[in-house]
């Protein structure tokens, strides 16, 4: 599984009839088992890039190409949950193939157990959030996109459910794509970050970890870090 | 408790308002409790709201299918809904009087002219309720049955359905208020047989007991069927929202 990422722009034309340059040149390639981070500034297109990528908008110059056959999983930064359907339904209804068994083990990591029954307007925000985890988890993706999956959530909440997300992405051979605007959450959980420019959104920089995941010591991490905080990204 | 006091208030007001302008313009409670009764032991009663009963629940449910219908293909595709629109607004301010006598005059004064007449009245009031909910419809969620590659099938069902289910409620709701208004004026003006053709009847003879009698149980059959068979259906389809802390 593979996915070969070549576009060379995209932009819209805002009510007004004035043409926007969302994108610019964005080249890049992920493979099965590579964590890719996306890094850049709020506003710089990363969810229209995200958006493409999902197949969700084919409106651009350039080419995506994904292995065919490919299965996608995707949480949205928004949970984007039916309402009206309970938190297991939830799931079921994006992976109704899943047996009882891994789900039970999925809602287990997540602490979602409890909630099972719970209608998504009854759960916090940290926890619609886990709901949308378990569904994209629940398919066993190929190719799985994390769209901010830890904004807005308080330090020690995030952090958990860093460590969650962490554990299930180790999990399985696949392609992760990572949005964040947090530099401590891409350093841990990336393998090659993707420094993006503000819109229209370019990559100026790519940091690749060599050490796996699983083994980087804390000191590792606050050096490379450190490096990072140094790049010069305006002048690039 | 307070529905059983408001009924009593209700008949003791029309007793006294009975008593004030005289039994032949008002009868009295009992007056038409007795005609009911007689209309019942002989069974012209229930021949006679069985008729509208199946007349509503017909053209209740061909205008519900395809006003629904009619009514999401506008909210969803600009095409439609530009050819329709105009349609729409015929249909809408068309008064019911006129599509009765033409339906009429075009398919004879047949049961079908009569439902198909009825049917057209309320069909207008359902497109235009689905297609604000067709429109309404949340695009994250189309996202995100996209991106999880939701059949067609499931993702209508699962997704699409109950997002309108609150405007398929309401386009019922005032929907079958307006069924059990027009059939009974299609009834007066050509079948043989319903609680309108009596009431034409009643008209006719100038006889206000049976007139009340036949308006009366007409309007109970109607509350009852509001309060055991719409109100149920609503809280159901909200079941969700309610809870929702």
């Amino acid at each position: 599984m593979q996915l070969e990422v070549n576009i060379t722009g995209k932009s819209f034309e805002s009510a007004a009839g004035k043409r926007h340059d969302v994108l610019d040149n964005i080249t890049f390639t992920l493979n099965a088992g590579e964590v890719g981070v996306l890094f850049g500034p709020s506003g710089c297109g990363k969810s229209t890039l995200l958006k493409i990528l999902a197949g969700l908008d084919g409106n651009y110059r350039g080419r995506v190409t994904r292995s065919p056959g490919m299965r996608l999983g995707m949480v949205f930064q928004e949970p984007r949950l039916l309402p009206w359907r309970t938190v297991e339904e939830n799931v079921r209804l994006a992976a109704p193939e899943v047996d009882d068994g891994t789900l039970a083990a999925l809602f287990e990591v997540l602490e979602l157990s409890a909630h099972r029954n719970h209608f998504p307007g009854e759960l916090s925000l940290g926890l619609a959030r886990r709901v949308a985890l378990a569904r994209a988890f629940a398919i066993e993706p190929d190719f799985l996109i994390l769209d901010e999956p830890l904004a807005s959530l308080d330090n020690a909440l995030a952090g958990r459910l860093r460590d969650q997300v962490a554990t299930l992405v180790a999990s399985r051979k696949m392609m992760t794509l990572l949005v964040t605007h947090d530099l401590d959450d891409a350093v841990r959980l990336g393998d090659r970050l993707f420094f993006l420019s503000p819109r229209p959104a370019r990559i100026l920089h790519v940091e690749t970890i060599a050490t796996p995941r699983a083994m980087r010591s804390e000191p590792e991490i606050d050096e490379i870090k450190r490096q990072l905080s140094q790049l010069d990204l305006a002048n690039m | 408790m307070l529905r059983l006091l408001s009924f009593a208030l209700f008949i003791v007001t029309w007793w006294i308002a009975s008593l004030v302008i005289g039994d032949a313009k008002l009868p009295a409670p009992p007056a038409v409790l007795s005609v009911l009764i007689v209309e019942a032991r002989s069974g012209a009663l229930f021949v006679n709201l069985g008729a509208t009963l199946a007349r509503v629940a017909l053209a209740f449910a061909l205008a519900m299918a395809l006003g629904s219908a009619i009514g999401y293909l506008m909210g969803r595709v600009s095409l439609a809904n530009r050819l329709g629109d105009p349609w729409l607004i015929l249909l809408l301010n068309l008064p019911a009087l006129v599509v009765i006598v033409l339906a009429y005059i075009w398919a004879g004064l047949t049961e079908v002219a009569a439902i198909a007449a009825i049917a057209i009245n309320k069909l207008p009031t359902a497109v235009v309720t689905l297609r604000e909910g067709a429109r309404a419809l949340d695009p994250a969620l189309d996202e995100m049955a996209t991106a999880f590659a939701l059949p067609r099938g499931r993702a209508f069902r699962h997704v699409i359905l109950p997002q309108l289910a609150p405007y398929i409620a309401a386009a019922a709701r005032s929907g079958l208020s307006l069924v059990w208004k027009i059939v009974l004026v299609a009834e007066y003006l050509g079948r043989p047989n319903g609680v309108g053709f009596e009431i034409g009847v009643a008209f006719q003879l100038f006889d206000i007991p049976l007139l009340l009698a036949y308006s009366l149980s007409f309007a109970g059959v109607v509350l009852v069927i509001e309060t055991l068979m719409v109100q149920p259906f609503e809280t159901r389809l909200t079941r969700w929202r309610l809870r929702a802390a």
